[in-house]
């Protein structure tokens, strides 16, 4: 399933494609809409793009639990590392879900450029999950 | 002084500063103070996060807070400074309401040779009914002073 975007992700420019595990990844190609101070990325702008992985990564992996899921996600904190400056290249994003409970989703996303493995950021979240 | 640092006028940063991201959510500049600053993020359907609810996505907060805070260390230091996010946690205490205008309030509570150490909060009207919480840092490569 893709996971359809708000108009937030539209205005970052971003697309999402399955990885060869069928989970969502995230892409947001460099332009003025997500540029900080000149020729890098604005933390807000990658922040805003892990959390839009984030919420992919779980909707995602709610409707595989229940196939009803009609419920709403709702953000309840984000604690954001920023590693390395972002360049003038394409960002990508993933989040991981490390734990689906009733009530509360733990989740982790990361954003990097050319290397999974040398993230530019990382962020760590909890979304409240209000089932219908 | 360190290097790269110049005298810090909040008012001509924002006037100069309205390409990229800050200029795309519509991010501006209110007013600010010895340790602090207020940004102000007017409701826009491009930065929804729930089209059902029309609520605001959680990111161009989250955005706006991170450059409060980032000016509310400048205005504490009366310098420009370049400096990077360290870290920024942010509490949503609750929805925003759909339509109105969110107000970032960010405030540099201790400043030292490298670090800044930065709170604030958003609301959207009512500064007593917070919307968000934060907490950061910011890391200055050659020193604030």
């Amino acid at each position: 399933m893709t996971p359809k975007l708000p108009p937030y992700a539209e205005t970052l420019g971003l697309s999402v494609a399955p990885d060869d595990g069928g989970a969502p990844v995230l892409t947001m190609p460099f332009s003025d809409a997500v540029l900080g101070r000149p020729g890098f990325l604005h933390g807000g702008a990658i922040s805003g793009l892990m959390e839009v992985a984030a919420i992919a990564a779980l909707q995602h992996a709610l409707p595989d639990e229940n196939k009803s899921f009609g419920g709403r996600i709702k953000p309840i904190n984000v604690t954001v590392d920023f590693m390395r400056g972002g360049r003038d290249k394409m960002t990508y994003a993933r989040g991981v879900v490390t734990r689906l409970g009733n009530r509360v989703a733990n989740v982790e996303a990361t954003a990097w450029q050319d290397d999974p493995a040398k993230p530019i950021a990382a962020a760590r979240m909890n979304y409240l999950i209000v089932r219908d | 002084m360190p290097a790269n640092a110049f005298p810090f006028d909040p008012e001509r940063f924002f006037r100069g500063r309205m390409a990229g991201h800050g200029g795309r959510v519509g991010i501006e500049y209110r007013t600010s103070g010895e340790d602090w600053a207020e940004l102000a993020l007017p409701y826009s359907h491009d930065l929804i996060g729930d089209p059902e609810s029309g609520v605001l996505a959680s990111g161009p907060i989250l955005a706006m807070m991170d450059m409060a805070t980032s000016v509310a260390v400048w205005s504490k230091l009366k310098l420009f400074v370049p400096h990077a996010t360290l870290d920024l946690r942010v509490d949503y205490l609750r929805p925003a309401t759909p339509g109105k205008t969110v107000i970032g309030r960010g405030e540099c509570y201790r400043l030292t040779r490298s670090i800044a150490f930065v709170r604030g909060q958003a609301h959207d009207g009512d500064p007593d009914d917070p919307l968000a919480h934060v907490a950061g840092t910011f890391m200055a490569p050659d020193g604030y002073r």
